[in-house]
């Protein structure tokens, strides 16, 4: 079957942020991007499903400006086949990327989506679910583990208590979360060989998507800065603290 | 202003985490019913008609909605939402996986993690592992929410809402439950807890973690993890504290063996008072905690606890 692989490209993970003087936004101009740590997980299962011969072809896919063409080419050498890349200047939210997402799976008929659980950016944790909703199929959310059992799939996943098995019919759509795999760096000689895959570039107007959203951001803050604590000596001065400064104990 | 809650089930039994998005829910005002479907939550009904400031209960009580898997629930929810002008749930994983199915069958974009209100359609939510605060304003005629249940504090018992029977019952030939194992605890539940002792890779190994349980039953408290900790394979994932993981905001929180990662702190900064003990006194933990302590934990951890 056909995988298809959605990927986004984010403030790399390392990178501690900064919010501008004006409070309209994070600040990015000048900041590392890279791909989304979740969305790395994802490509890497549809490469590992590839490699075991229950994928035929992994097509990756991102909605974004035309830098985000990188973290393509990162799926690229990681071993996707072929990408797409519908490309707007417009802050998506998820419900218009899950729209698009929705068109591209209309098109291309994938019996399997993998999406990361959330982008580390906007902490959403939305646009897989919204997709499964869209294309009316089922989704296995926060995954740690999947497996394809012929027309199904079962997918382990991680809820709050601890572990949850499911199965779906497939087509499904899977999110990732941190432990499903440890993936792969790109070699060199992949990474060049990546230059020459199929790249299709698209625009949400080519799909009838419009990206707008009824959700505006109206300001964005630093968070409330935590006063500077002191260092204590020793375990008594420090129970001492807690229980007669601190009153916690 | 008309506003669903769906109720956070735990083992059938109802979930803490539910009078704390009813808080969310009165800080948005109107009316409110909470939703709580499952199989045999008869118990659960009683209990979140209870809740101060709760108007009604509707029950859906059916074999599909066992475990609330995302397919039913959405369809139920589409089903129940017409004339509500806001849904909220926790953002608990039940309330991640149901709630964007549903904003996207009514074609409304979602607002995750809400941690406060400013009016009935702009809330205040963590955005890049919590180091900026986004306000958000929505104007979608039906406001989808997950509430990050720290930033709420829970209501009291008191009220006495009446419970009615929800009759819609949905198909799903879609998706079925195989099994699940959850860990076994005595301790306080981690988002709830008022202390929390957590270790990192400094712990060294799982036995390690003994260490800290002694000063868990003297506090009271619960027991987490960072990452590091997790990936290492000393303790189970859902023991994780972290933007990955569970968020927290107790009253107390140790950390012990931690050097205090971005994505860690997203999990246990708002916490009113952090320790931390660690022996690099240049770990960015030290950066946020209130209290530090430099030293060995394995020479801390046994004093500590003898001298509680």
């Amino acid at each position: 079957m056909k995988v298809l692989v959605a990927v986004k490209r984010v403030i790399d993970y390392n990178v501690k942020i900064r919010v501008k003087a004006d409070h309209s936004d994070v600040d990015l101009t000048n900041v590392k991007m890279a791909m989304n740590p979740f969305c790395e997980i994802a490509v890497e299962e549809a490469v590992r499903l590839k490699e075991k011969g229950v994928a035929t072809e992994v097509v990756a896919v991102t909605v974004g400006p035309k830098a985000a063409q990188e973290q393509l080419r990162t799926a690229l050498a990681l071993g996707a086949d072929r990408a797409i890349h519908i490309e707007t200047d417009e802050r998506a939210e998820s419900l218009a990327v899950a729209k698009l997402l929705a068109k591209v799976v209309d098109e291309e008929q994938p019996g399997m989506v993998i999406l990361g659980k959330q982008a580390i950016d906007t902490d959403n944790n939305q646009t897989g679910q919204m997709l499964a909703a869209l294309t009316n199929l089922p989704q296995g959310t926060f995954a740690s583990e999947v497996a394809v059992d012929g027309d199904k799939i079962h997918v382990t996943r991680e809820i709050d208590g601890g572990l949850q098995t499911i199965a779906l019919t497939l087509p499904a759509i899977v999110t990732t979360d941190l432990r499903l795999n440890e993936p792969r760096y790109a070699k060199l000689p992949d990474i060049m060989k990546a230059k020459k895959k199929p790249m299709d570039v698209k625009t949400p107007a080519d799909y009838g998507v419009e990206v707008a959203s009824k959700v505006s951001l109206v300001k964005v803050e630093s968070p409330a800065e935590r006063k500077g604590g002191i260092k204590v000596a020793s375990v008594d001065e420090l129970i001492d603290k807690l229980k007669n400064e601190a009153k916690v104990l | 202003m008309s506003i669903l809650v769906l109720a956070d089930l735990h083992e059938g039994q109802l979930a803490g985490a539910t009078a704390h998005v009813v808080a969310a829910a009165k800080a948005i005002g109107g009316d409110i019913d909470v939703l709580v479907a499952g199989e045999g939550v008869k118990a659960a009904a009683e209990a979140a008609a209870k809740l101060d400031g709760v108007s009604k209960v509707r029950v859906a009580d059916n074999a599909v909605y066992a475990h609330q898997l995302a397919e039913p629930m959405g369809a139920l929810l589409v089903e129940l939402v017409d004339g509500y002008t806001h849904v909220l749930a926790s953002a608990s994983t039940t309330g991640k996986n149901v709630l964007p199915r549903l904003a996207a069958l009514k074609d409304v974009s979602q607002l995750s993690d809400v941690l406060a209100v400013d009016s009935a359609d702009t809330f205040k939510r963590p955005i890049y592992a919590g180091n900026a605060i986004a306000t958000v304003k929505s104007d979608d005629a039906l406001k989808v929410i997950t509430v990050r249940t720290t930033g709420f504090d829970a209501v009291g018992d008191g009220g006495s809402a009446p419970i009615e029977a929800v009759d819609t019952v949905v198909d799903n030939a879609q998706s079925s439950f195989v099994k699940q194992e959850l860990a076994e605890s005595d301790r306080p539940e981690l988002g709830g807890a008022k202390v929390v002792i957590s270790g990192g890779r400094g712990m060294g190994n799982g036995e390690n973690f003994k260490l800290l349980d002694g000063i868990a039953d003297k506090l009271g408290a619960a027991i987490g993890a960072s990452r590091a900790a997790v990936d290492a394979g000393f303790v189970p994932n859902d023991m994780q504290v972290g933007q990955t993981g569970k968020i927290v905001a107790p009253d107390l929180y140790i950390a012990v063996g931690i050097s205090g990662a971005i994505q860690h702190l997203a999990g246990m900064k708002d916490s009113k008072v952090i320790v931390a003990i660690n022996k690099d006194d240049e770990a960015p933990i030290f950066q946020v905690a209130d209290y530090g302590l430099v030293g060995d934990l394995f020479e801390i951890l046994p004093e500590l606890e003898s001298k509680l």
